[in-house]
């Protein structure tokens, strides 16, 4: 369903994609991994067209992404950002439920509001929290309002930007059941991009590692750990020693 | 030879880089106008914008404005002294405050203010991916930030002049009663007597004129703002700078068109 073929993509000298090539199917989990400043977020910002790739081709459902009606490509899609990126000038639920207040699919706010504490209690927050600002949360609090509101308006595809980091391992734990169930149960297609190899065998369907611009393994979970290739083995088991240099 | 020239060199690159600079704001203002035009038009972001900018400004506007009055009156009445003119300092004030102090004072106290705040809003959301989401919640930032601030500043400012203005007469008005022995009626009557609808008129044009700039300078700053904090307090310095110098040249080159009407 989500196509890259040969994305390259440099800021000034940094060449951080390298011609990455990478088919993410229908209803699938596709995870990825890779180092710290591979170019993972680069690659799903890539795909919304938030970042504009030097060369290659981005396809979603066969058609090129730059294509089209924008607010309708955009309407298929959930993001939850690495940092959050919370409107601090809107309270919770209105975050949660900002597409649903507004354009295309804009519905009475009180059932705006009772969807965005729906979707609050799924990612484990309680109702107090709707009508706090964004600036009164937590760092974990935070990320699990960005999933929220990522999944509020159950878009067909969503991206998650390690959406596990800064939680505690129960709340993990709820959340990586929670991205399981959509890809299940609603039947979304997602990209989800951890480093936590614990969310990555409860999310995962498919697995690709990218490393130095390239994917460098992609393939079904169930054969990750079987996989020889020595990039992969040294990050599943988080090695200092191996191809990856770690710089001291 | 080289000496004399590379100060003129640098001198042209600043000039230069100067005239790129309003070029893309240019550019961005008929984007913002551009989409104006098309819907949707988000009422709620104006309406806190109209606050933000309008009512919020009020005090700073008017405390500029009654001191500046009052400092106007004194100027006046020295000045015409030397040629036994201190009848006229109603109507100068007046006039003065309404054509000229009134809207330019008002535009860079609301520059001061808003551009700054604009800048730093909307870039501390660029750098936190604020802006991103929007785009990715099928939100155009241009529609969603921009409009809605530069149609409330447009509308906004000449509102904050005309206050502005009669608050800076009245500032005149005590100087003049109090410190310089006119009578209360007299004042009053010469200031009515001699003030045209023009001369008010034309402090709200260029209110209008200031107000757009304000929102357009803040908006530009903030939505092409580096990364990081630096980044931000960058652009809110340029947004504050740009806005400023923006105002007083449109000042200058609506007084002359006014003039030559
Ligand atoms: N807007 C940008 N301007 C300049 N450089 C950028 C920009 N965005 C990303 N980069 C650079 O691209 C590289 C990859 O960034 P990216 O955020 O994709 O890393 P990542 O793989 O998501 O890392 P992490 O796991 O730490 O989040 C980094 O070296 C970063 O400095
Ligand atoms: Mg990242």
């Amino acid at each position: 369903m989500i196509t890259l073929t040969d994305v390259h993509k440099s800021f000034g000298n940094n060449h951080v994609l390298r011609g990455v090539t990478l088919h993410v199917p229908k209803g699938q989990s596709m995870v990825i991994i890779g180092g710290s400043g591979t170019g993972k977020s680069v690659t799903i910002k890539s795909v919304l067209g938030l970042v504009e790739p030097d060369k290659g081709q981005i396809e979603v459902d066969g058609r090129d992404v730059h294509q089209g009606d924008r607010d309708a490509f955009l309407a298929r899609f959930g993001m939850l950002f690495q940092g959050g990126a919370l409107f601090d000038s809107l309270p919770v639920w209105q975050n949660v439920a900002f597409r649903l207040l507004r354009g295309a699919l804009k519905r009475p706010r009180p059932e705006a509001r009772e969807i965005a504490i729906e979707k609050l209690r799924r990612v484990g927050l309680k109702p107090e929290t709707a009508d706090l600002f964004p600036a009164e949360l937590s760092g974990g609090m935070q990320k699990r309002v960005g999933l929220a509101r990522a999944i509020a308006a159950e878009p067909e595809i969503i991206f998650f930007d390690e959406p596990t980091t800064g939680l505690d391992p129960i709340m993990s734990g709820v959340i990586n059941e929670l991205i399981r169930e959509i890809v299940t149960e609603m039947g979304a297609t997602t990209m989800t991009i951890t480093h936590d190899m614990t969310s990555v065998r409860t999310i995962a369907d498919r697995v690709a590692m990218l490393h130095d611009g390239v994917i460098q393994w992609e393939g079904p979970i169930g054969e990750m750990d079987a996989a020889d290739d020595p990039y992969l083995q040294q990050f599943i088991h988080g090695r200092a020693e191996g191809p990856i240099e770690a710089v001291r | 030879m080289s000496a004399v020239l590379s100060p003129l060199a640098a001198l042209g690159r600043t000039v230069l880089a100067i005239l790129a600079y309003v070029g893309r704001i240019a550019l961005f203002a008929i984007e913002a106008v551009s989409h104006l035009l098309r819907p949707p038009f988000y009422w709620r972001e104006f309406g806190n914008a109209l606050i933000q900018i309008g009512w919020l400004s009020l005090p700073v506007v008017g405390m500029t404005a009654l001191f500046t009055g009052g400092a106007l009156a004194l100027q006046i009445y020295d000045g015409g002294a030397r040629f036994q003119a201190e009848f006229a300092v109603p109507s100068i004030v007046a006039i003065g405050m309404v054509r000229e102090l009134g809207p330019v004072l008002g535009g860079l106290m609301v520059a001061a203010r808003v551009a700054s705040s604009i800048a730093a809003e909307i870039g501390t959301m660029k750098v936190t991916e604020q802006i991103d989401a929007l785009v990715t919640l099928s939100t155009h930032p241009m529609k969603y930030l921009t409009v809605p601030r530069m149609v409330a500043a447009t509308l906004a400012v000449p509102v904050l002049v005309g206050v502005g203005d009669s608050i800076g007469i009245f500032g005149g008005y005590l100087v003049g009663v109090n410190r310089l022995d006119f009578n209360a009626a007299a004042y009053l009557k010469n200031t009515v007597d001699f003030l045209e609808l023009w001369d008010v008129v034309s402090g709200l044009i260029k209110g209008a004129v200031f107000g757009f700039i304000v929102a357009i300078c803040g908006c530009f700053f903030g939505m092409n703002s580096g990364r990081g904090a630096q980044g931000v307090g960058r652009a809110t310095k340029a947004a504050v700078v740009a806005a400023s110098v923006m105002i007083l040249a449109a000042n200058y080159m609506l007084t002359e068109v006014f003039f030559a009407a």
